[in-house]
């Protein structure tokens, strides 16, 4: 679907015409893509995080593929076979580095998409499926993220495949069972580290798949946009080439730089010195965190360390960690408010600024931090208000909050006027 | 496309920045287009070049060999660059018999002096590679078949090597290949 004002494909030479007539896929990517695909004329650069997010997926399964041609997935040489690409393989060092802080700029990407979708409303309707898709993504990254940091079989490697294995070790009944079976033995071991291999090459072309059906749910409506108004007419879009192909890469650009410093200036810094250690099964490192973008989700699975009537405190976090990212399937019916924009809604903007983004900050400070006070009193306050925030304070600032007049349309949010609102009233 | 659209009419605007011919839009379209394609470009050598041979593969790229216990009209089988290479101490009829062939004859022309080193004639040291599809030829080992002309034979397609392991029959287009290599006592020789 598009506007019925979206330009046209039309074959430049007999050769193109052939090929579309038969597979018309030159016309698909510049429907997708190209100047086919009208897009609201008042995107700012938040809308960036789209494309730079399907670059980085680019990125990691190029270096991914490239490393697997060096790598070995079994216990006794993995840590071995991970120094040889360091070492030994031509530009192996770049290679690894790339892929790895590749992880790290790519949840970096993904949480300011979230971010944009979060303040301009992008989840709600008719955008819900790209919101539930876009979600399904991120629970995608992040197990494969978890499986890939796992491959180097260092110390932080095998008590990262331990901790988070026994996650599933909380749930009642079946979780013992449930854990061996996941590792394929008592302790993360060579089963382990295979399948964790196998299925850190499968999901990232999983994520393609499913980024594909969120690209392709997205332009049954088109993009959102910054006033959170509809297109209404023609003069509310320009086509995405060259419009946005320039400013996606221009923020592609912005993107490579500060890539390119971490990993060619600072390419550890994101990392775990412990990681640089063969694992070993019989000693646990003093300070044990997963990497930077768990931090959150990691503080609220200490958050919670009494038991909760019946439920053992264990099960409890497990329960809140897998909850804080299962209650955004819900966010497009929490969120009843018929204006999208965040910059309409001064009562929501109050609670997004100073509620939401300084609770996950608390989260993201006290995940990374030792498990000791005052850390978990930190993270339980802000667990509690995470919650609180979605489940019961959205819902009613929707239905209390007065929002401010929204723009007829997004050619008068830009130009001040909009001559079809003109002819509207006068009509 | 512009006026259909309702945004600044661009093109107007730079044509009449700089009138007819090249516009300054298509100076910076051009720059920018051009870096980017050669830093993607550039970014293609790493992907390429991490193929290639490893630095520990590289470090096992010569082979160092005691000849000592080799008898006259022994072979043996030494492995250079996870192949086979073929040490052999010739008798003094099989370096009659290699100099005897005319040369002119051969399908790949090179006498046995050519083959072996200066003072070393009757070390004859090749790869264990036939030049044809890459087996291994016989007659390195006691009792294998040598071939018509005592040298080699290799059983895949039947190319037959004489003394000097150079081509005589069959599909093989040239002699065994001899590798780099020096002797660095009476004893040892160094390959690679």
């Amino acid at each position: 679907m598009s506007f019925p004002w979206a330009n046209q494909y039309e074959p430049q030479n007999p050769l193109m015409k052939w090929v579309d007539d038969r597979l018309p896929l030159p016309r698909f990517v510049y429907n997708a893509i190209g100047a086919g695909y009208p897009v609201p004329r008042n995107l700012n650069y938040f809308w960036n995080f789209g494309v730079l997010a399907g670059f980085c997926l680019v990125l990691q399964i190029v270096t991914g593929v490239v490393l697997a041609m060096h790598y070995a997935p079994n216990a006794l040489v993995a840590f071995d076979s991970t120094e040889h690409i360091m070492r030994d393989v031509n530009w192996g060092w770049m290679l690894r580095y790339a892929h790895a802080n590749g992880a790290s700029a790519f949840f970096v990407v993904v949480y300011l998409h979230i971010f944009r979708g979060f303040f301009y409303g992008s989840y709600k309707a008719p955008r819900e499926m790209v919101w539930l898709m876009g979600v399904v993504i991120f629970l995608l990254m992040m197990a494969t993220a978890f499986m890939g940091y796992v491959l180097p079989w260092g110390q932080m490697s095998f008590w990262g495949a331990k901790v988070i294995t026994g996650l599933f070790g909380a749930i009642p009944l079946v979780g013992e069972p449930l854990q061996i079976w996941l590792l394929g033995g008592f302790a993360p071991d060579n089963a382990a580290l295979n399948r964790f291999f196998s299925l850190h090459f499968l999901l990232p072309f999983v994520i393609a798949g499913v980024v594909i059906l969120h690209i392709w749910a997205l332009h049954i409506p088109g993009s959102s946009n910054p006033t959170g108004v509809e297109v209404k007419g023609e003069s509310d879009t320009i086509p995405f080439h060259p419009y946005y192909t320039a400013k996606d890469g221009f923020g592609l650009g912005v993107f490579l730089f500060l890539y390119c410093a971490m990993l060619f200036f600072l390419p550890n810094a994101l990392g775990h010195p412990d990681n640089y250690i063969p694992a070993n099964p019989m000693s646990t490192p003093a300070h044990i965190v997963p990497e930077w973008y768990f931090w959150p989700f990691y503080a609220i699975l200490r958050a919670f360390t009494a038991d909760f009537f019946f439920i053992p405190a264990k099960l409890m976090g497990v329960i809140a960690m897998f909850g804080s990212i299962l209650v955004w399937f819900f966010l497009p019916w929490l969120d009843t408010s018929p204006v999208r924009s965040g910059h309409y809604r001064p009562l929501f903007r109050k609670f997004f600024w100073f509620g939401l983004i300084p609770a996950m900050a608390v989260l993201f400070y006290c995940g990374g931090a030792p498990a000791e006070e005052p850390f978990v009193m930190m993270s339980q306050l802000a667990t509690a208000y995470y919650f609180l925030h979605f489940l019961v304070i959205l819902p009613i600032v929707a239905s209390v909050e007065r929002p401010e007049p929204l723009p007829y349309s997004i050619t008068e949010a830009v130009l001040g006027s909009d001559d079809n609102a003109e002819l509207k009233a006068a009509s | 496309m512009t006026e259909s659209t309702g945004t600044a009419d661009v093109d107007g605007v730079a044509a009449a920045e700089s009138g007819e011919g090249v516009r300054r839009r298509d100076f910076i379209n051009i720059a920018a287009v051009g870096a980017a394609g050669v830093g993607g470009v550039v970014t293609l050598l790493p992907l390429v070049s991490q193929m290639a041979p490893s630095k520990d593969v590289l470090a096992e790229s010569s082979t160092e060999l005691d000849v000592s216990a080799i008898q006259p009209g022994q072979a043996v089988k030494a492995v250079f660059r996870k192949q086979p290479v073929f040490v052999r101490n010739l008798t003094a009829k099989e370096i009659e018999e290699a100099n005897a062939v005319d040369v002119g004859s051969l399908r790949d022309p090179q006498t046995l002096a050519e083959r072996t080193k200066e003072g070393h004639e009757n070390w004859l040291i090749t790869m264990g590679v036939c030049t044809h599809l890459g087996c291994v030829p016989l007659g390195a080992g006691e009792g294998e078949n040598k071939g018509e002309f005592g040298g080699y034979f290799c059983p895949c397609h039947g190319s037959h090597y004489d003394t000097a392991a150079r081509i005589r029959k069959g599909p093989a287009p040239l002699n065994l290949q001899v590798p780099e290599y020096e002797f660095t006592s009476d004893t040892v020789v160094k390959i690679g």
